[in-house]
């Protein structure tokens, strides 16, 4: 049954409006970053006189761009390998056991996901300038150690996601498989994380994509060598003459990896969220 | 008997990374953050925080004493994070709403459009927040060329990241960030809900309206609860925004909470201060996530019963 002509122009013009404000500033990023200096100093035009391309080879000199990006390379990817893994295995612990404490133990990880980044960042700003000098072990400014308290939102995340994911997938499965000679890791490995692919790609793009984004830790815990893009771009922004093209043609680079994949992966993204949250 | 043992000990096993990490990231910094708020911990003890003086409550006498700048500062910055969460929240919920209902149905373009939407969503919160930061410049702006040149609504062009005008740049922003994640989970929500019930609906001659009143914004419910809470944290506890649009001069007019206390430690270094802040927000923040869990629970509880094959349900948020 046709819906009627009234609200086939409503959903055109209210969904056109809201396309609009979604994508202007991608918009914006896109046309400016092809601007010369003079037009993005001048008053806005919505379309450029001039295309260029010198910003995208100035932005690599302005900043040291290409550091900070493998910076962020590292610092997104081992923290997303190594909460995913933890929580793999706690995950499936929590979904297949009941054990002492098991209550305790997610309610304590589903709690710490609705505090506050700044909770942390102070005492663990602390206690690294401690061991520092205490130990010698430089967590403070090193990338290991922003990759310890990136885990503090990506770890909660992933478990309570995953314990949702593998509540989904029929114990059976795995029980048969333990009959058939597997071990309990056997059958997580063999059988769980196969079943639960979609649930375990969408916490890793997740887990890669706020950690990528992060800028609260990074802006505290990081030093020149480790500073990734996330201060990095702001290097940009703070010198007293602002180069908007350059701004705006590395926040495109930056952005390119993060929303290819994330679209590629949209799919898994809104199953595993779905199962997580939406049951 | 070691198999025995085995089972027992393998659940635990299997959380000890877990454990041992939740311990290092999350319970001896709180730990320690409780303790901080105890001390007084200013610059100079940085470096061996064990040797602060213990002040007893004078952090948190500081933080809330309204004759005084700091607290009144930190009042101040607690209601304008109030003001904004509610009205981004609702924003964000009702676009996302709007959108996930008026693109429940198969039409051309539905694909591209849903692309559309979730790209605010998956761009970095720098590189977008920059752009915004960019758009709201004055004299070579978006959005005055926008209002001001081609519009004409408003006569002067206005500042809208210093001053007043910074609240309504903040909540825009935050809206056009968030709204496409209520979106994404709302629109899956919505996959769940068979066509058959619109297609009875419709035969017994309810119009759109009604079949968006009577299904789908009841079977949307449990998910907004969920939904609601989740985006309550997030934009109550937002850092990011505010301190990419805005860099390190923060207009009092959107001074969040988040940024106030990182401001109030890094920038005068007291962080007993900062830490009795950190240690109220959270007492705040727990007070309002029971209340809320209890009022919805509750409301959940009457007609609905026991759900999922095995009784058991993923614990919510």
């Amino acid at each position: 049954m046709a819906p009627p002509r009234s609200f086939l122009w409503t959903r055109r013009i209210v969904l056109t409006l809201l396309a609009l404000f979604a994508l202007t500033p991608v918009y914006v990023m896109i046309t400016s970053s092809l601007k010369n200096l003079q037009d993005v100093q001048g008053a806005f035009r919505w379309l450029p006189d001039g295309l260029t391309i010198r910003p995208y080879l100035d932005i690599w000199h302005t900043v040291p761009l290409a550091r900070y990006f493998l910076n962020s390379l590292i610092v997104a990817g081992c923290a997303t390998v190594c909460s995913v893994t933890v929580a793999v295995l706690a995950a499936y612990a929590v979904s297949r056991y009941s054990f002492r404490g098991r209550r305790f133990f997610t309610v304590t990880v589903l709690s710490t996901q609705m505090f506050p980044g700044i909770l942390f960042l102070l005492p663990l700003f602390l206690i690294f300038v401690n061991i520092g000098n205490s130990t010698g072990v430089a967590l403070y400014g090193s990338r290991g150690g922003l990759i310890l308290t990136y885990l503090t939102f990506s770890l909660p995340f992933a478990v309570w996601m995953l314990v949702g994911y593998f509540d989904s997938i029929p114990r059976e499965l795995d029980e048969a498989a333990t009959v058939d000679g597997c071990g309990p890791l056997g059958a997580l490995w063999r059988v769980v994380v196969p079943a639960a692919v979609p649930g375990i790609v969408a916490v890793s793009v997740y887990a890669f994509m706020t950690a990528w984004g992060e800028v609260l830790f990074a802006s505290v815990m990081t030093d020149d060598t480790t500073r990734t893009l996330a201060v990095g771009l702001q290097g940009y922004a703070s010198q007293t003459d602002v180069h908007w093209n350059q701004v705006m043609a590395a926040s495109l680079v930056v952005s390119v990896p993060v929303v290819a994949g994330f679209l590629l992966l949209q799919r898994y993204l809104v199953a595993g969220l779905t199962a997580g949250a939406v049951k | 008997m070691t198999a025995r043992l085995r089972r027992i000990g393998l659940p635990y096993l299997l959380l000890l990374p877990a454990l041992a990490l939740e311990l290092l990231i999350h319970l001896v910094p709180m730990a320690v953050g409780v303790a901080m708020s105890f001390k007084e911990l200013t610059q100079f003890f940085i470096r061996d925080w064990n040797a602060a003086p213990w002040s007893g409550l004078a952090n948190f006498r500081i933080a809330v004493d309204l004759d005084a700048p700091v607290g009144q500062a930190l009042l101040r910055s607690f209601g304008v994070t109030c003001a904004f969460t509610v009205l981004a929240v609702g924003l964000s919920w009702l676009l996302g709403t709007v959108a996930a209902i008026l693109m429940q149905d198969r039409f051309r373009g539905r694909g591209l459009l849903r692309t559309a939407f979730l790209v605010p969503y998956a761009l970095p919160v720098y590189a977008a927040v920059i752009t915004w930061s960019f758009m709201f410049q004055r004299d070579n702006g978006m959005v005055n060329h926008l209002l001001h040149d081609q519009l004409g609504l408003t006569a002067d062009p206005p500042f809208w990241l210093i001053g007043d005008h910074s609240f309504a740049a903040l909540v825009t922003v935050t809206v056009w960030r968030t709204f496409p994640f209520a979106f994404l989970i709302l629109t899956a929500a919505l996959q769940n809900v068979p066509r058959e019930l619109y297609e009875a609906a419709a035969m017994d001659g309810a119009g759109i309206r009604q079949q968006i009143r009577r299904i789908t914004l009841p079977s949307l419910r449990p998910v907004n609860q969920v939904l609601v809470l989740v985006l309550f944290l997030w934009t109550f506890n937002d850092f990011n925004t505010p301190y990419v649009l805005f860099g390190r001069s923060v207009p009092e007019a959107a001074d969040l909470i988040s940024v106030h206390i990182y401001q109030a430690s890094f920038v005068t270094w007291n962080f007993g201060a900062g830490s009795a802040m950190s240690v109220l927000l959270l007492l705040f923040l727990l007070v309002v996530t029971a209340a809320y869990l209890l009022v919805t629970s509750r409301r959940e509880r009457g007609p609905r019963k026991a759900r999922g094959p095995r009784g058991r349900r993923p614990a919510r948020v």
